[in-house]
């Protein structure tokens, strides 16, 4: 069996399903423990389709992004098969050494993401170019003759299954396989290849692959789906021999490499790469892959489940410090969702908006009171007159109205909040230094976390702006118009009117007004050039300074101002956090603890905390301690642990021991004055034993030569 | 006939026929022998010494020839038209197809004994039962002439089963046949010979082709539409320019081809005569020249530079080639991470305590340097460190509070399948592992960039 991580670890494999007589469904193990079965129910269902529309938008968006590197690709083997057809037929490619059209791909240092692109890339080639694809990894190859023999199987297999319909071929083919064993040769493929092509050649002309005398030499390709974890000398080996079929076979290579393509040169050597013609493909960064993914599954209103800035910040952390995995943060992503919608019963309402309000006049009494709990639902309760705080907290068929109004409220929220997002990010990404940051996630992770336009980045920003050239503004007013076009509310599409008027303003010529500036520049400038003295510079720049406030505005400058004002109010009209929204809780998961916990899990740390805190895990009162504290009584380890934990590098055994005894004298309760107190037992002696050598186990101390009756600490620091 | 004795022969045979002139031996037909010198075009002295070494087909032959010479100096070529063109039977193959023995015996018979020897092979057959097979398909046939087993890469044999190569190398002893077995390499001798003695071959050198004689071979596959003598003035300014770098025959012919079009593109237009020699070398010298950094180096194909070829002069700083793309993009952690193994590798651990400790006080690299540390690190390699000092330069580099988490252990093993650090010694990951980085100082420091740290001050090969 094989994982595919790249650390290495435990990996549980659990017994196949069949074994188990009754096994759960994943709806028990959701429901399990919930009063309510209807209501988990229906969340769990909710949850998976909104999980199984992440996965498939999510795919198509992938599918998409590398839908430029796989037609490239797919245009390079195309070329290499053709020009592999055409022949020896003039002088240049018969004087020509014969290379092994080679594809060097590099797609980014998260090996685990590759396996989509290279099932994508095998399945695309195999629809379109040729039967012929072999994919390896490094880790079933690490011998020429494993190499050879994988080649082989998946090369002869395919071709079995190919030609389904042709009944005497596969027999043949079985046959040839099971008399005896063939070896692993390229000369048993090329003899192989030559009776499967003219086969195909000479087949029923009613075939779709005989149609075109192009098809009949199939190439093929054989992908290294991780170069750098090849053995070199198998890579050449192979290479070497492929290079000597080169004439009888048309063979391509698909290199998947992680870091830099000079990693080629490294494993190479000039022999052997002189016999691959290489070419170099890209694929998208994963950081512009995220942002796409962001873009498209979290900053649209279509989807109904959302993210608190924190959440969201541990999951772009997670993905720019440890993995830079895509896959992950998707992973993370469906995390998030399901633990929402399995914490919160209230996220029964967090679907599309129709559904919700029907859901909303089902909602037992128990739920309502849920609702009226939220700290959300409070503040609004408490906005409310008297006589209205008093209806929402005892009539449940009224709060079951408000809350409609409000689910509809957050509904319209969020359908005004992303395209306000998207013109704010608009104007400012191309401000320098970045004040509200260069990604449109960074500054929706500010606008969710408090209201933006307190920030002192949005304060700079908008100064920066002020700056801007007239062409640079307009040109970002009209994309936020061009945004805001698809917008269906009635406050975007007044923003939009108000907008494409402020646009059509600026065009208006304004010839008188901007001679005038010209003037007001010009002069002083050339009243600067005379004066010299630094004294009557800093003075005569003060002047223009303060000539400049007082100047009468242009057309131009006020229109900006306008323009800006009118950003500003929709920003701080649109862009409030989303607590200050009722009901926000039904959609926003925030517990980013708990997300941290299981997606960036801290071993190290919970084997100190168990060791040194039995209590956390154990929850056993009569080990519950103060700070610091220890009890005598925790299990042996415990105490060992925290005993090797004075000692410096080196631990003598005999003292440690000593220490034990006494530890757990105490714990027995004896009386410190007698005299077998602290004494060592057998018993004692070999309980000490045993938590010893789980503490060697789990990494702590190991035996060492250099003293005897010694063993050394593998861990540094101490109490 | 002892060995002294056949040394004896091969050195009248060698002295005979050191003499460069037309082939020619009593054994074979005249007109073969012309049709072979012709296909070996100064390799004279080298087949006349092989010829001479074969003797008459049903001569029994040295039983072991070592043939070896430079990449692309004619070995395999010479053999292979000798055999070929003299109708003789023989087997060749390559040592490196071989992955195992059963193929290499296999291969022999089939080619020497016909498609149906090979069944008689048992499943992973010894050296013993090469032998016996052999001895039983002889004696069903025969076939009086010498026969030859050709072994290309012969270097290889030494990694395959001890018995092999000296079981070779007496294979007419064992097997009781006329059988010559032709061992091809790159390398000498004196590296082959094993530990326990064997049976000495003949040594046979082929050695490089000058100047003059690849000058000579090339200019024979003239291009069709050209006159030779212009083919030859272009393989002239072309060996001009790759002769100091390269002299195997194949890549220059490689080169040729590729290059040539560039050369007749002035003449095609109409703008030069073929006899305007100085004016055609202008045109095509700089280009050879850039040919010599790019497509020689593979670093881009050869398709993409006749592509580049064809397009117009002022794209033509377009391609880029392969190592034009050394950035590597990590996450931030693994940064740092390599950047700690580096400072790990490359600095002594009694100085981290100088570079990483708040109040290390003053401390002069002279007060603190070993006799055997003034060279520098640099320039001696990375030296392995376990994994805690990894951690703890990283904690210390790092500029904010990292948890120990479980992703940051699983970078470090990344790092390690990226190639960029690679695991020292034992595979025990539960007993202090050690690593040692693997990236070089324009690496590393472009990598530090990214994050503005500055490397050089605190690598102590730089202080």
């Amino acid at each position: 069996m094989s994982t595919p991580s790249v650390s290495k670890g435990c990996f549980v494999f659990k017994p196949s399903a069949k074994k188990r007589k009754k096994n759960p469904t994943v709806e028990d193990y959701f429901t399990h423990g919930c009063e309510d079965m209807e209501n988990s129910r229906l969340r769990f269902r909710t949850c998976q389709s909104l999980c199984e529309k992440m996965k498939t938008d999510t795919e198509l968006l992938q599918d998409e992004l590398n839908r430029n590197i796989l037609n490239s690709l797919l245009e390079f083997i195309r070329k290499s098969a053709s020009a592999f057809q055409r022949g020896t037929d003039d002088w240049g490619s018969r004087m020509r050494a014969h290379e092994i059209p080679t594809a060097a791909l590099v797609l980014g240092v998260n090996v685990p993401d590759h396996n989509m692109t290279f099932q994508s890339l095998s399945d695309q080639v195999q629809q379109t170019v040729t039967p012929f694809v072999v994919s390896l990894q490094a880790k079933e190859c690490s011998a020429v003759k494993e190499l050879m023999q994988k080649v082989l199987e998946r090369l002869m297999g395919t071709s079995v299954t190919v030609n389904d319909d042709d009944q005497g071929e596969t027999e043949h083919c079985t046959t040839s396989i099971g008399q005896k064993r063939v070896h692993c040769s390229l000369k048993t493929l090329s003899d192989w290849y030559k009776t499967v092509t003219e086969k195909a050649y000479s087949g029923t002309p009613g075939k779709k692959r005989t149609s075109k005398r192009e098809d009949v030499q199939p190439p093929i390709v054989v992908i290294f789906k991780d170069l750098e974890v090849f053995s070199p000398k198998v890579l050449q080996d192979f290479i070497v021999i492929c290079s000597r079929y080169v004439e009888q076979l048309p063979l391509i290579f698909v290199f998947g490499i992680a870091t830099a393509p000079s990693v080629i040169q490294h494993t190479l050597p000039h022999s052997v790469s002189s016999l691959l013609g290489i070419e170099l493909f890209h694929s998208l960064s994963c950081t512009q892959h995220l942002a796409t993914v962001i873009d498209q599954v979290i900053l649209t209103s279509d989807f109904p489940f959302k993210l608190s800035g924190k959440v969201l910040q541990v999951l772009v952390s997670i993905f720019l410090y440890h993995d830079f995995s895509v896959r992950n943060f998707i992973k993370g992503l469906q995390l998030s969702l399901l633990e929402h919608f399995h914490s919160q019963p209230l996220s029964v309402l967090c679907c599309r908006k129709p559904e919700a309000l029907g859901r909303v006049t089902k909602l037992s009494h128990q739920d309502v009171e849920r609702i009226q709990q939220l700290s959300s639902f409070m503040r609004y309760v408490e906005q409310q007159g008297p006589q209205e705080q008093v209806e929402l907290l005892t009539n449940d068929d009224h709060v079951k109205d408000v809350c409609q109004e409000l689910l509809v409220d957050l509904h319209r929220y969020h359908k005004n909040y992303y395209p306000i997002l998207r013109c704010l990010h608009v104007l400012t990404s191309t401000l320098p230094k970045y004040p509200l940051g260069k990604q449109i996630r960074e500054l929706h992770i500010s606008c969710l976390e408090k209201n933006v336009w307190e920030n002192d980045e949005y304060v700079s920003a908008m100064t920066l702006l002020r700056m801007m050239a007239k062409e640079e503004l307009v040109s970002a007013l009209q994309k936020c118009s061009s945004i805001l076009k698809h917008e269906k509310t009635k406050k975007m599409r007044a923003a939009l009117l108000r907008l494409d008027d402020l646009i059509a303003n600026f065009h208006k010529p304004d010839s008188v007004a901007e001679t005038a500036a010209v003037v007001a520049i010009t002069s002083p400038g050339r009243s600067l050039q005379k004066k010299t003295d630094l004294f009557q510079l800093q003075k005569s720049l003060l002047e223009m300074k303060e000539s400049r406030r007082t100047k009468k505005m242009s057309q131009f400058e006020m229109l900006r101002d306008e323009s800006l004002e009118f950003i500003d109010s929709l920003v701080r009209c649109h862009l409030a956090p989303p607590e200050s929204q009722p009901l926000y809780e039904v959609c926003y998961y925030s517990s980013s603890a708990v997300l941290r916990r299981h997606l960036n899990a801290t071993p190290r740390t919970s084997i100190q905390t168990a060791l040194s805190n039995p209590y956390h895990y154990l929850k056993n009162e009569n080990l519950r301690t103060e700070d610091g504290a220890f009890t005598s009584s925790a299990p042996d380890i415990c105490i060992v642990y925290k005993l090797h934990l004075e000692c410096g590098r080196l631990i003598n055994l005999y003292d440690w021991l000593e220490a034990y005894a006494t530890v757990v004298s105490a714990a027995e309760g004896k009386d410190p004055e007698s005299a077998d107190y602290g004494k060592v037992d057998e018993l004692k002696h070999a309980r000490f034993i045993q938590a010893v050598s789980e503490l060697e186990f789990l990494g702590f101390i190991k035996s060492t030569k250099q003293k005897t009756d010694h063993v050394s600490r593998l861990t540094w620091g101490g109490c | 006939m002892t060995s002294n004795q056949f040394d004896r022969y091969a050195i009248r045979c060698l002295s005979s026929s050191s003499m460069p002139g037309p082939l020619h031996h009593p054994g074979y037909e005249d007109n073969k022998l012309q049709r072979v010198s012709k296909l070996l075009q100064c390799r004279d002295v080298q087949a006349s010494v092989l010829l001479g070494l074969m003797g008459e087909p049903e001569q029994y032959s040295y039983p072991s020839i070592f043939i070896y010479g430079h990449r692309a100096t004619g070995k395999s070529h010479v053999i292979h038209t000798l055999l070929k063109e003299l109708e003789l039977p023989y087997a060749t193959l390559t040592c490196v197809e071989c992955v195992s023995l059963g193929l290499l015996f296999e291969q022999i018979l089939l080619s020497l004994f016909g498609p149906d020897s090979a069944t008689l092979l048992s499943r992973s057959p010894s050296l013993s039962d090469f032998v016996r097979v052999y001895k039983q398909l002889c004696a069903q046939n025969s076939v009086k002439q010498t026969k030859y087993i050709v072994l290309d890469r012969a270097e290889l044999l030494r990694d395959m089963e001890a018995n092999l190569l000296p079981a070779f190398l007496r294979l007419q002893e064992l097997v009781e046949d006329n059988v010559t077995v032709i061992l091809l390499s790159e390398i000498v001798w004196d590296k082959f010979r094993p530990n326990t003695g064997c049976f000495e071959p003949l040594l046979l050198h082929f050695p490089d082709y000058s100047k003059d004689q690849l000058q000579q071979i090339l200019s024979e596959d003239s291009h069709p539409s050209y006159s030779s003598e212009l083919y030859s003035a272009f393989i002239n300014i072309l060996l001009g320019v790759f002769y100091s770098v390269c002299r195997d025959l194949r890549e220059l012919r490689h080169l040729a081809a590729l290059n040539f079009s560039k050369f007749v593109e002035p003449l095609e237009n109409g703008k030069v005569t073929e006899s305007e020699t100085h004016k055609l070398w202008r045109n095509i010298e700089p280009h050879l020249k850039k040919a010599m950094q790019t497509v020689y180096l593979r670093e881009v194909s050869s398709v993409q530079w006749e592509q580049h070829q064809q397009m117009a002069e002022k794209e033509a700083g377009a391609v880029r080639g392969l190592s034009a793309h050394g950035h590597v993009e990590l996450p931030y952690y693994s940064k740092f991470l390599l950047i700690a193994a580096y400072l790990a590798s490359y600095n002594p651990a009694r100085t981290d305590r100088r570079f990483f400790l708040k109040h290390h006080g003053k401390i002069k690299k002279t007060n603190f340097l070993k006799k055997h540390e003034k060279t520098s690190n640099h320039l001696l390699g990375p030296k392995p460190f376990p994994l805690d000092r990894l951690l703890a330069i990283f904690y210390s580099v790092v500029d904010s509070r990292v948890a120990p988490t479980a992703s940051v252990f699983s970078q470090i093993s990344s790092l390690v399948t990226l190639q960029l650090l690679s695991q020292v010694g034992h595979d025990d990951q539960l007993d202090a592992p050690k690593y040692k980085c693997a990236v070089s100082l324009d690496f590393i420091q472009a990598i530090s960039r990214t994050v503005s740290f500055d490397i050089v001050k605190y690598l102590y090969d730089f202080l």
